[in-house]
């Protein structure tokens, strides 16, 4: 550490984990990795463990980074690359924007998983070839008891990435009767309707993989008598959206 | 006599281009000079035809008779020959491919020049008995290969090899991993391949031990093409020339192979690389008329149903080692011709198609040779069968093709070779991990307190010391390596004096290559071992007798599997090193050293047997399966894993094979089965873009298999692939199906 103070301001990352293999987070097999912490809440989250930005898990710095997710380039294929999450990578913003530089420098797909919640500047953006934002709920009401946190900052997001035309692709988490019916999901494709540039919606069905860590981590679980989704149902509200 | 010969193979060979197979017996450049590449995708493909549906339904019925027993029925009154049996069908009036191994379908031979310990035992565990007049031929009259390899065994092969220090060694059974070329009946006929093996035979002369070996062997190859010409006879066809159409080409094909199944009961009885070859013919006929696509599909799926009902006797013991009831009918099928070029064909989409038309099964071993640069339209169809079936293996076409060329083929999971111009040496394997704490325990087995292995010095540490451990692991490596080339020495001298592969060896050149399989196992246990001495603090438990027993390890150290030079490079190391032990000694017949990290399902056995290890791993825990890293040691994702295991050096070290195993669940793969034929291509082309060698992969629900486990019944198909080969996922023992699920499977958060 002490060296590191030395050199010339060098950003850091906070690193909560890596998924070398990421096949479910942008087109592609993608180099996947989790930045730690959250300004969110939301009931449904499976990775609490990656709520506080305080607590060090990883740190690298840009180039370090880059050096490993370009052992990956083989299986990228001009389709794959890597996507950024979390944890909400815009909480370690500036790190972000220098891991998308160099890897556009090694000509590596980027993309950033986000709800959206920070500030995104231009730099990074550019440096953005898809965003991939998790519309937790459209309702305003709703999603600050669903995530803890006001809608402003999501909409200032959607706003910039549109006045940007960045290629995007929506997300939402389906809960058991909260968002699971035709009438929600339709609410959804009318909402993306009205953007540019989106991809791809794609609905996923909640799990309660993580009430384990929930209780190793002594935190209430707010969704312990949800069911998980079932995935079938989820593919076939997601076919509403085609 | 020549010019009455040729004009009957003008007729057969009408259409074909290109000389120099003419001229000389050369399967490879007639390939070269008549395929077609198809680079189309696979909406050309026909279902299942009315007649393969009714012989399917009869080998079903047949099929779920035999896994009730593990065994429908064996000749106890014959012993093993080309022509012991009368023709045998299953179903006449719907059969277009024929020939059984014996009269009946599914029933087993006998075949005593192995040795007859192993045939009686294996009779026995099924409650039955050999014909007393048959035996005494054998224990009476002549030797078995058995009986002259324990004749020459030194009493250092007896310690390793009970010990379970070496194992698996072909000294009891058929050795298997040869192919013959079975393609050259086919495309010459009979006659033609005798008269060039006269020929050879006239060229050699007799100035050495060698030649004079070699001048009897060619005796022996001619007088088993005359007996394949006899066995057809009885099937009612005439393969003394060409055949002259598809039809035939498939059946005389057949014929060869069916021969030396007849013949052999050799651990892998692979097939070769047929499937291009046969598209010629097929195209021929498609062309003139003469043959639809369905009927094209029908010849293939009939085949392939053949090669199914392969069985060979066998001792509930080998079946632990090598669980399933496999007969390694490998087959490759696609790879390149040169850069540009690749070697798909109609058939290659075809042979992988039977895999939907017969469902699901693990023989024979469909193995896809895979490059980037294979049309994209196949590999998109690989993917697709695979995520469909779990029955494919891929083999990196890029690493082997500068070795071998381009009409290489796979025996047993991973061993390439020149098809018709090489022939192998299997050697099974040798166990590394038990070798690490023989360097520690002065040559002593931590399980039975017996000395194996003599002049190795004791450790006495509290700690292990890196650099220690590391010197003594090499003496004993060393130590070890000689013994296993003597016993290899050994087991192949005999197998050519007592039970010499006639009617294989006719399907090859006659001065053919050999190539000595050596194989290691325990390789992940040993690269984590090393590396936690290294990199950790281990202290070594030592019992009563003052054998280190087990090991205390403070503190993490990096683990083979998770993309990390430290210990990776320590896993390449000892492949290279124990490899160079192995180079040191001259081979039987100046054979060529391989070397594979392949355990088969062995991996299973060869951790029962073995004591603690320095990585944590417990008393009898299985190892994992070939070059895989430990179960969930591998902690970064799966990419990870596959790019430590493409680090290990298959060029120059370990040129017979580095298998690896790969899971992971459907939602894993992909969002849409779209992407998830997107992303297993990609990942197929990533890894063997790195120069690695083998995947196995499997796109399965852990769920399912624990479900599979309890319910038998419900999955009578499910087929998954394990080290280097497939398997009825019903047919493994409990200990196996367990130690299948405990696998790392790659999810996905």
């Amino acid at each position: 550490m002490k060296n590191l103070k030395n050199q010339k301001k060098e950003v850091q990352g906070n690193i909560a984990g890596f998924e070398s293999m990421g096949l479910v987070d942008g087109p592609g097999v993608r180099f996947v990795v989790f930045l730690q912490g959250c300004p969110l809440r939301c009931a449904y989250c499976h990775n609490p463990e990656m709520w506080n930005a305080r607590e060090e898990k990883f740190l690298t710095t840009p180039q370090e980074l880059v050096e490993k997710i370009k052992r990956y380039q083989p299986y990228f294929k001009g389709e794959g690359g890597v996507t950024i999450s979390g944890g909400e990578p815009l909480m370690q913003a500036e790190f972000v924007t220098e891991v998308f530089k160099l890897c556009k420098a090694e000509g590596i797909h980027t993309c950033l998983d986000t709800s959206g919640c920070g500030e995104a500047t231009d730099e990074l953006l550019d440096n953005t070839d898809l965003v991939i934002l998790d519309v937790k709920e459209l309702d305003e009401n709703r999603y600050e008891s669903l995530v803890a946190q006001k809608m402003d900052k999501f909409n200032a997001f959607l706003a910039k990435c549109q006045e940007k035309h960045k290629n995007m692709w929506l997300r939402q988490v389906i809960v058991p009767n909260y968002n699971d019916s035709k009438e929600s999901v339709l609410k959804l494709k009318n909402f993306a309707k009205n953007l540019q540039n989106i991809q791809k919606i794609e609905l996923l069905p909640y799990h309660d993989m993580a009430k384990k860590k929930y209780k190793q981590l002594g935190i209430a679980y707010r969704l312990q008598d949800v069911p998980a989704m079932d995935k079938a149902k989820c593919q076939e509200l997601e076919r509403l959206l085609k | 006599m020549k010019t009455k010969t040729q004009n009957i193979e003008v007729d057969a060979w009408e259409g074909f281009k290109g000389s120099t197979w003419k001229d000389n017996i050369d399967v490879s450049n007639f390939i070269l000079e008549n395929f077609k590449e198809y680079r189309g995708d696979d909406s050309f493909l026909a279902d299942i035809s009315p007649k393969t549906a009714k012989v399917l339904a009869r080998v079903e019925s047949l099929l779920a008779k035999e896994a009730k027993t593990g065994l429908l029925d064996v000749e106890t009154k014959a012993v093993s020959g080309i022509n012991t049996f009368k023709a045998g069908f299953i179903d006449k009036k719907n059969e277009v491919v024929f020939g059984l191994q014996t009269d009946k379908p599914l029933k087993r031979i006998v075949n005593l020049y192995g040795g007859t310990r192993m045939a009686e035992k294996a009779l026995e565990a099924y409650k039955r008995k050999l014909d007393p007049s048959i035996g005494k031929h054998f224990v009476e009259f002549r030797k078995t290969h058995n009986d002259g390899v324990f004749d020459a065994y030194t009493p250092e092969i007896r310690k390793a090899r009970s010990a379970g220090l070496i194992t698996g060694l072909p000294d009891a059974y058929g050795r298997g991993r040869i192919i013959g070329d079975y393609r050259r009946v086919a495309l010459y006929g009979i006659d033609r391949l005798i008269e060039e093996k006269k020929k050879d035979q006239l060229g050699i002369d007799v100035s050495s031990e060698e030649n004079i070996r070699l001048r009897e062997e060619v005796s022996e190859q001619i007088k088993a093409l005359g007996e394949v010409k006899k066995m057809a006879q009885g099937y009612g066809f005439d393969i003394s020339k060409p055949a002259t159409c598809a039809r035939e080409a498939f059946q005389w094909l057949y014929f060869a192979y069916l021969a030396s199944v007849k013949e052999n009961n050799g651990a892998a009885m692979s097939l070769g690389r047929t499937s291009t070859f046969l598209d010629i013919f097929v195209e021929r006929d498609l062309a003139k008329g003469l043959l639809t696509e369905a009927e094209a599909q029908e010849l293939v799926d009939q085949f392939i149903i053949k090669l199914r009902l392969v069985r060979h006797l066998r001792t509930p013991e080998y079946d632990e080692i090598y669980a399933g009831d496999p007969t390694w009918v490998t087959e490759s099928v696609a790879g390149m011709a040169n850069d540009k070029k690749s070697l798909v064909t109609k058939n290659s989409f075809r042979y992988l198609h039977s895999l939907v038309n017969l469902k699901p099964s693990p023989e024979p071993n469909l193995t896809v040779l895979w490059s980037e640069k294979l049309p994209a339209n196949f590999k998109k169809f690989c993917a697709k069968i695979s995520i469909l079936t779990d029955a494919i293996q891929y083999e990196g076409d890029e690493v082997m093709r500068p070795i071998y060329g381009n009409d290489y083929a796979i025996a047993c999971c991973v061993s390439a070779m020149q098809v018709g111009k090489q022939m192998q040496f299997f050697g099974a394997r040798c166990n590394l991990a038990k070798a690490l704490l023989y360097s520690l325990n002065g040559g002593v087995d931590e399980k039975s307190g017996k000395q194996v292995v003599d002049g190795l010095a004791k450790c006495t540490d509290k700690t292990l010391s890196f650099d220690k451990v590391w010197k003594n692991y090499q003496k004993t490596l060393d130590k070890v390596a000689a013994t296993y080339v003597d016993a290899m020495n050994i087991i192949h001298f005999m197998h050519d004096k007592y039970a010499y592969e006639r009617e294989q060896m006719a399907l090859h050149d006659t001065k053919v290559e050999r190539l000595m399989a050596f194989g290691a196992a325990g390789f992940s246990v040993v690269a984590d071992s090393l590396s936690a001495i290294k990199f950790a603090k281990v202290k070594p438990v030592r019992n009563e007798q003052d054998i280190i027993t087990d090991f205390e390890v403070e503190g993490d150290f990096p683990k083979y599997g998770n993309d990390d030079d430290r210990v990776d490079k320590l896993a390449v190391e000892v492949a290279e090193f124990f490899f160079g032990c192995l180079k040191k000694h001259k081979l039987y017949r100046d054979a060529k050293h391989t070397l594979s990290l392949l355990t088969i399902t062995s991996n299973v056995m060869y951790g029962k047997k073995t004591g603690s290890t320095p990585d944590g791993r417990k008393s009898g825990e299985p190892f994992a399966p070939g070059a895989n890293p430990m179960h969930n040691r591998d902690c970064s994702g799966a990419l990870c894993s596959l790019n430590s295991v493409a680090k290990i050096p298959y060029c120059g070290c370990c040129q017979d094979g580095i298998s690896n195993t790969f899971s992971i669940v459907p939602e894993g793969l992909g969002h849409d089965e779209k992407s998830r034929i997107n992303n297993l291509v990609n990942i197929l082309d990533g890894y063997f873009a790195q120069h690695a060698q083998h995947l196995n992969v499997n796109v399965l629900n852990r769920e399912l298999l624990i479900d599979a486990m309890n319910n038998p019944w419900k999955y009578p198909n499910l087929t998954i692939r394990v080290s280097g080969y497939a398997v009825n996922f019903n047919r493994l023992s409990k200990a196996h199906q367990q130690e299948v699920i405990a696998r790392t499977f790659h999810e996905n958060r």
